[in-house]
């Protein structure tokens, strides 16, 4: 499996095979009396890809706030490097290497494709401390072939571009930015299937450069591809917690979608299918 | 929306075999240039320029002298000037309906505190710098601070500034305009900074032409060469996407507002220096200049697109309109009415300019 592979590889680590870099403790945020999250406890480390799952509302965009350094927590601790943290702004979290990839990918649809990846940290060079467009147009070049995909104008607004070229470039900028930990607010929601495979093989490759992925999504399937441990929320809960040789792909799907609720609304919708069965076969013959 | 095939046969092409991954995606053509130059967001008010250009030069002979183009051109740089910081502004998506009066407020200030105080002219210009970018400071800092639109709070600051202007004018001078400034010392020094003229191959222009010419260059550079320009882009395309990747946007957006203050006191000073005497009234409604120009030059009104260069042929197509109507010795009744029929036209083609370009 990926883990192994990652650790035999990394020869200089004798100790742990993984190192943590991220864990939260007994986690909470409350909003007023809203409590989004309560008691969550998640470990991040080197070379895994910790996949976060649940329904809408579960959490889990309370959960990346948190970690992109949104919001504050308001409860636990959010341990970094072993070093307790609150992070005040996006800037602290980016310092301290936690990049995070949000569903409308912050970038701008109306900035070229490499003001975008350079937005917020722009190279510059000379006296005058002029922008390197340059340099930066031949990173993101170079960048952006590594994931495969060739853009031939990188003035081209990002904008026009498809759904899985944007996310791939949002990507790339954070690994390229030296992030540590990447955090993935469902990368997959909007793509098709080509795309998804794409997007999916990126986040594999990330983990195997010894990042520590958090990968949040609702797609049991995408996250058994890719993940080593897997932890559902449930209305601002952990639901379910266990690695990947503890859990099964179908026990996931199962936990993912309710369980025995699933089972009720299948009982529930059991006849109608059966009658579009019949209908189809009508239809048929 | 971009990758969609050009042709039909090209697309054909994807729906069967993969085509090989690492070759060019074939379904991208290579832009051609008339699409690159035509994303250039001032494209629209080029055109314009040159259609009432040409429509002047031959509708009116007197348009033809070069002394009636030094007066298009100083009429152009007391827009442009502003027009300037208000399309930076704009661009990082937000308003100054201050604007305006924030000019005559400027030289208020300077004359009233040199006269008043019996200072030296410089001191005045001095302490309305340090007001006018105080005044952008406060509109900015409001601004981020209570996230109220831009419009509503520089529309209260608009109105605080045109009530002080005529109430504290009225207090310390006892009129409605300041004392005449010009025998006291320091003013020929300041006038010839602000409000001389410069000889050109025989004809007069102002220094104001010149360094409104100077402003725009470096606002471009500043836009498309600096790290902060970039910021202004983001912050105006889309604020909360550049937070999330570490920009400033509070210190971006005031210092944009800072700025429209600095160039609220130039002009102001011009003036002053021009006229020696500053009316307490002025300045009403210039707001909307400064905007017209900067959206005729291509800046959309939601932010994040429009260039320095693009207002300042807009404050240039204002210049020839508001002098080739008189020049053409038509009514200056229908100056207005131009206006508002230039303001929409630009606005559509600008809209049309940027959807095609976003499509090729």
């Amino acid at each position: 499996m990926a883990v192994s592979r990652a650790s035999t590889a990394t020869v200089v680590e004798p100790t742990s095979p993984v190192s943590e870099i991220v864990s939260l403790r007994e986690v909470g945020k409350s909003y007023g009396n809203v409590h989004a999250l309560r008691g969550v406890s998640l470990v991040v480390r080197q070379g895994e890809v910790t996949c976060v799952l649940g329904d809408n509302g579960a959490g889990k965009s309370t959960l990346i706030k948190i970690l992109a350094g949104l919001h504050a927590h308001s409860e636990g601790e959010v341990v970094i490097n072993g070093e307790p943290v609150t992070f005040s702004s996006p800037r602290e979290a980016l310092e301290r290497g936690i990049a995070t990839v949000y569903q409308d990918l912050a970038l701008v649809p109306l900035m070229s494709i490499w003001r975008n990846f350079f937005m917020g940290a722009e190279l510059r060079k000379g006296p005058f401390r002029m922008l390197d467009v340059a340099t930066m147009k031949g990173i993101v070049a170079d960048e952006l072939l590594k994931m495969g995909i060739d853009v031939p104008d990188l003035d081209r607004p990002v904008g026009g571009l498809s759904g899985g070229q944007r996310q791939c470039i949002a990507i790339a900028r954070a690994v390229y930015f030296g992030a540590k930990v990447l955090i993935l607010d469902e990368p997959t929601a909007a793509l098709g299937v080509k795309q998804s495979g794409v997007v999916l093989k990126y986040v594999a490759r990330a983990r195997d450069a010894g990042l520590g992925v958090v990968f949040i999504t609702h797609n049991p399937h995408h996250a058994y591809l890719v993940g080593n441990h897997f932890v559902i929320l449930n209305r601002g809960r952990v639901s379910l917690d266990g690695s990947r040789a503890e859990i099964s792909l179908e026990r996931l799907t199962n936990e993912m979608a309710g369980g025995a609720e699933l089972e009720a609304l299948g009982h529930e919708l059991g006849a109608s299918v059966k009658q579009m069965e019949e209908g189809a076969q009508l239809h048929a013959s | 929306m971009a990758t969609t095939a050009p042709s039909p046969a090209a697309a054909g092409s994807t729906g069967g075999a993969t085509p090989p991954p690492a070759t060019r995606d074939d379904r991208v053509g290579k832009r051609p240039l008339v699409a690159t130059l035509l994303s250039r967001p001032e494209v629209g008010s080029v055109l314009g320029a040159v259609v009432i250009f040409v429509l002047f030069l031959v509708v009116a002979p007197v348009f033809r002298n070069p002394a009636s183009q030094g007066t298009v051109l100083y009429t152009s740089s007391t827009i442009g000037i502003m027009a300037v910081s208000v399309a930076l502004l704009m661009i990082g998506g937000e308003f100054d309906l201050s604007a305006g009066v924030a000019v005559t407020t400027s030289g208020l200030t300077a004359s009233m505190t040199a006269y008043q105080l019996g200072l030296n002219v410089w001191v005045g210009v001095f302490i309305a710098l340090v007001v006018s970018v105080g005044i952008g400071a406060f509109n900015g800092w409001l601004l981020m601070r209570t996230g109220l639109p831009s419009f509503i709070i520089t529309l209260g600051t608009f109105f605080m500034l045109t009530g002080l202007n005529l109430g504290v004018t009225r207090l310390v001078a006892d009129g409605v305009s300041t004392q005449n400034i010009s025998d006291m010392e320091g003013f020929a020094s300041a006038k010839a900074v602000f409000a001389s003229t410069v000889s050109v191959g025989g004809v007069n222009i102002q220094i104001t032409v010149f360094w409104w010419l100077l402003l725009v260059a470096v606002s471009t550079w500043f836009l498309l060469r600096t790290r902060a320009g970039n910021w202004v882009f983001a912050v105006g395309g889309d604020p909360k996407a550049s937070r999330a990747v570490g920009v400033p946007v509070r210190k971006t957006k005031i210092g944009l507002f800072m700025f429209v203050g600095f160039t609220a006191w130039f002009l102001g000073m011009h003036t002053l220096f021009n006229f020696n005497v500053v009316q307490s009234g002025q300045g009403i409604g210039n707001e909307f200049l400064y905007i017209i120009a900067a959206v005729v030059g291509g800046c959309l009104m939601t932010g994040g697109y429009g260039s320095t260069i693009g207002a300042a042929v807009g404050a240039f197509i204002f210049g020839m309109t508001v002098n080739g109507i008189v020049y053409a010795a038509w009514n200056p009744d229908w100056f207005r009415l131009f206006l508002g029929v230039m303001l929409l036209l630009a606005t559509i083609v600008n809209l049309v300019v940027k959807t095609q370009a976003e499509k090729r």
